[in-house]
């Protein structure tokens, strides 16, 4: 039996309120909040983030491969899925692969990996633009959700794959050329008629596969670009009014790429066994993808749910979003730029730069991060075991704002971290408000991107306070 | 394992250095040229009477040449040094052991930074080795500022009083750069400006942190013995420490920034060298790496200055003062003179060379009479440094 492992959504801890965007150009905007990604995010950070907290769901999983979907992504020809499998600390057996480009391919790759028999970590991920007053900027979100797929054999099914099915069609709807931040879309009705058809066509198909009628559909989720298409197909599909899952427009925004398994893992979180859950979304053609929640829902127990996450998230002024952005660019520190980090130095310590593996030493047991060859205590030479200390949570020792340090956001804000069971390392704190920042507080840690130089993106790891 | 030092050895017989400040018309070569220039005289010697040179510089060149094109010295043996902002310093301490072994009759040591030409403000760091970019990229002021915090929670001094310890600690320094020409910072600040100023890091603000500064600072040395044919007040090498640390302080979850143990060693090896068993009272002045603030109070109590967590009372009673019991950094410190990494070793010396040699001016001069001046300079960070000592004496035995 095919179906889903675990999954799980990472909303980054900014919101946007859109009422900001009015305040400023007169214009935009509209009304509740979107997701926004740190400065020092990118859809890949977003995705490890959304991995990790679904294999803390399902820890003993089996993972044989793991695809990645953006429309944004951080590099090209470079595949991005290698530095996640890196920093998930996958085998080097375990395949990485990237599925790029369009909005599409998000659930394409979940879909893919459901009509296998392999066991598939899919992950999806974006990061929402449009010119200021735009649309796409109020209504976009930023996000990631990882859908831990597979049979049995690899772990519990939480929700078996009844049935899918297809539409595709080529009309010129929403468009972005490579390169450019700002999406365009033809005048919106025609996308509206011509979606409905499609849409119908693959929900019909679904239903007979599965031999179900549409009020026998606990959960409906819908979602796709175009709004209006979106809102309106809900009511010609036989579900019940009940059935109608939130598609997190008002808090989290359509983090695009993402947004299909977001509501997937959102109402995973909130579903009862034996529930049937349809996920249909709209993205050049329509996609229906049906499942069945089974008993091992309920052993499954989420670390952190995207409604905790959205209840969490602390406003960014729409300032700093747009410098976050890159549509205004604020006068740095009067300090140097970092240079581009050495390719082969970073190939020598992917353990301890991708996946944050100290090393302990046998005799002393003394923890060392970064890994050292010679202990610190007891001096023994090269009898070290190495330390994972990516999900070990940490104390604040001390810290400090530091004003004048090169940062693509200032202020830095640093702290000495004395990780549980050992170990101490002196790192960036983010997603925190300095205010009621204490000497004793909880923080975990979180994979980012540092900076970036000749178009290398620097990923290293920050600490954050623990909110889950 | 021992640190037998080379007390009475070997001694000082001349120095230079040159003011401290923005050169902007000033290079390199200007400034060890006039370093140079100054110490020779001083010692009554050329540069063809010099046998052997130690050049100390972390960012301004590489090499032996770097000294002996500027000087065009003629088939002289230059070594270039560098050790953090104890550069200076390492480049008198291996001039000093070249003398002591018998392998020169002369040598001198030298050192310069020209900070002024990066077109930052701050210290912009030396060589750039290729990185895994896991790096701290946090700047020195943050790291020292974590100092203040760690200090008042052990010892129990909350933010207003630790605000007036490092003021005071401020206020002083610039009350003796004030009596300094050579000072980049001529004029005393007040309490209140002080206390008041914008905020670097942490709780630091402007007047918290030295300045930067270009500079170059020299010094002739000969055996002891030969001392007296240079000058009637030579000024005796009688302990010279210096210890790299292992950066434990960053993955130690022991260590809580109230102390700085590579100093504390520097401190106890250089004492025992030097046959000192009580510092306060049997050394003169003292001048210390006031990169911060916070630094200057921990060293206090590392180099035995004060009692374990009573440092923060002694700055309050004066004790450090120019006239105090025990006067730290008489001549201004890194807080007046800026800090050119690879010279500041060298011109802290060149005060205790004054001032043990009763040549300091008069508003400067110190109000105790002791024979022995110290002189600490630290290349690094809490938790990552490099420390090194010096034992200068007035007198032999």
């Amino acid at each position: 039996m095919q179906g889903i492992i675990s999954a799980a959504g990472y909303v980054p801890f900014r919101r946007l309120d859109r009422s900001e965007i009015a305040k400023t150009f007169g214009s935009g905007g509209g009304k509740g909040t979107r997701s926004v990604a740190s400065y020092d995010e990118d859809t890949t950070t977003l995705a490890v983030e959304a991995a990790r907290l679904a294999r803390k769901s399902a820890p003993d999983a089996t993972i044989n491969a793991l695809w990645f979907s953006t429309a944004n992504p951080a590099y090209l020809d470079k595949n991005n899925a290698s530095a996640i499998h890196a920093a998930l600390r996958l085998d080097s057996q375990v395949g990485a692969l990237d599925f790029g480009g369009a909005l599409r391919s998000g659930v394409g790759a979940l879909r893919t990996a459901l009509d296998g028999n392999s066991s598939v970590l899919v992950l999806s991920s974006d990061m929402r633009d449009g010119q200021p007053t735009s649309t796409d900027e109020s209504q976009g979100g930023d996000g990631a959700a990882a859908v831990l797929v597979g049979s049995d054999t690899d772990g519990p099914v939480i929700a078996e794959y009844l049935a899918s099915a297809t539409a595709t069609e080529e009309f010129i709807e929403r468009w972005r050329a490579p390169g450019s931040r700002r999406s365009r879309a033809w005048e919106e009705r025609f996308g509206e008629v011509k979606y409905a058809p499609l849409v119908e066509q693959a929900w019909n198909a679904v239903l007979k596969k599965a031999e179900l009628n549409p009020d026998q559909v606990n959960r409906l989720l819908i979602t796709g670009m175009h709004a209006r298409a979106v809102r309106s197909i809900g009511a010609r599909l036989g579900a019940s009014k009940a059935a109608m899952g939130d598609d997190l427009a008002t808090t989290v925004g359509n983090t695009g790429t993402a947004h299909a398994a977001l509501l997937l893992a959102n109402a995973l979180e909130t579903a009862e066994p034996g529930q049937v859950i349809a996920l249909v979304v709209l993205a050049d053609g329509a996609e229906v993808l049906l499942f069945r929640t089974t008993d091992a829902l309920n052993a499954y127990k989420p670390k952190y749910t995207v409604a905790k996450q959205i209840e969490n998230g602390a406003p960014l002024s729409y300032g700093k979003f747009l410098s976050w952005r890159g549509t205004v660019t604020l006068e740095p520190p009067r300090r140097p730029e970092p240079d581009r980090i050495s390719a082969s130095v970073s190939g020598r310590s992917e353990e301890w730069k991708y996946a944050f593996v100290g090393s302990r030493d046998n005799e002393s047991h003394e923890l060392h991060m970064p890994p050292a060859r010679i202990s610190r205590v007891g001096d023994a030479v090269d009898d070290m075991a190495a330390a994972p200390m990516s999900e070990v949570e940490g104390t604040i020792a001390l810290f400090t704002i530091d004003r004048i340090a090169y940062s693509p956001s200032p202020p830095i804000t640093f702290a000495v971290v004395d990780f549980d069971g050992g170990g101490r390392l002196p790192v960036e704190l983010t997603d925190v408000d300095v205010d009621g920042l204490q000497i004793g507080d909880r923080v975990e840690m979180t994979f980012r991107k540092l900076f970036t130089a000749d178009d290398i993106h620097n990923y290293f790891w920050k600490a954050r306070p623990v909110r889950s | 394992m021992a640190s037998h030092g080379i007390k009475d050895q070997v001694a000082i017989v001349g120095m230079g250095c040159t003011p401290f400040g923005e050169h902007w018309h000033k290079g390199t070569d200007d400034l060890l040229i006039d370093a140079a220039e100054e110490t020779f005289a001083s010692a009554g010697v050329t540069k063809d009477d010099v046998d052997a040179y130690w050049l100390g510089t972390a960012m301004s060149g590489m090499s032996g040449m770097a000294l002996a094109r500027p000087l065009q010295l003629h088939d002289k043996p230059v070594t270039h040094v560098e050790n953090f902002c104890a550069t200076a310093s390492e480049a008198i301490r291996n001039a000093a052991y070249a003398v002591a072994s018998g392998a020169y009759d002369i040598a001198m040591a030298i050192g310069v930074e020209k900070v002024k030409d990066s077109g930052y403000q701050g210290l912009v760091g030396a060589a750039k080795t290729p990185t895994d970019g896991t790096g701290r990229t946090l700047t020195a002021a943050a790291m020292f500022a974590m100092c203040a915090p760690g200090y008042g929670k052990k010892y129990g001094v909350d933010n207003e009083q630790m605000r007036e310890v490092l003021a005071r600690i401020a206020w002083k320094n610039h009350y003796n750069g004030a009596r300094n020409p050579r000072a980049q910072f001529k004029k005393e600040v007040s309490m209140e400006t002080i206390t008041n100023a914008p905020l670097m890091a942490g709780g630091l603000g402007v007047y918290d942190c030295s300045g930067v500064a270009d500079g170059s600072a020299a010094a002739i040395i000969v055996r002891a013995e030969d001392a007296l044919k240079y000058t009637d007040k030579p000024i005796y090498i009688k302990a010279l420490s210096l210890v790299a640390g292992n950066c434990s302080g960053n993955a130690d979850p022991s260590y809580d920034y109230t102390t700085f143990p590579e100093i504390a060693a520097t401190g106890r090896d250089a004492y025992a060298q030097a046959g000192v068993t009580n510092p306060r009272e049997q050394i003169a002045m003292a001048e210390v790496h006031d990169c911060f603030t916070p630094a200057e109070l921990l060293i206090y109590e590392d180099l035995q200055f004060a009692e374990r967590g009573s440092a923060w009372k002694e700055v309050l009673n004066g004790t450090f003062d120019l006239k105090g019991d025990m006067p730290v950094n008489p001549d201004g410190g890194l807080k007046s003179f800026g800090h050119p990494v690879g010279a500041s070793g060298l011109r802290m010396m060149f005060e205790a060379w004054l001032q043990l040699r009763k040549e300091a001016p008069e508003e400067r001069t110190i109000g105790n009479d002791r024979k022995l001046a110290l002189t600490h300079n630290l290349g690094g960070y809490p938790g990552e440094m490099v420390s090194f000592v010096s034992i200068l004496g007035n007198e032999l035995g």
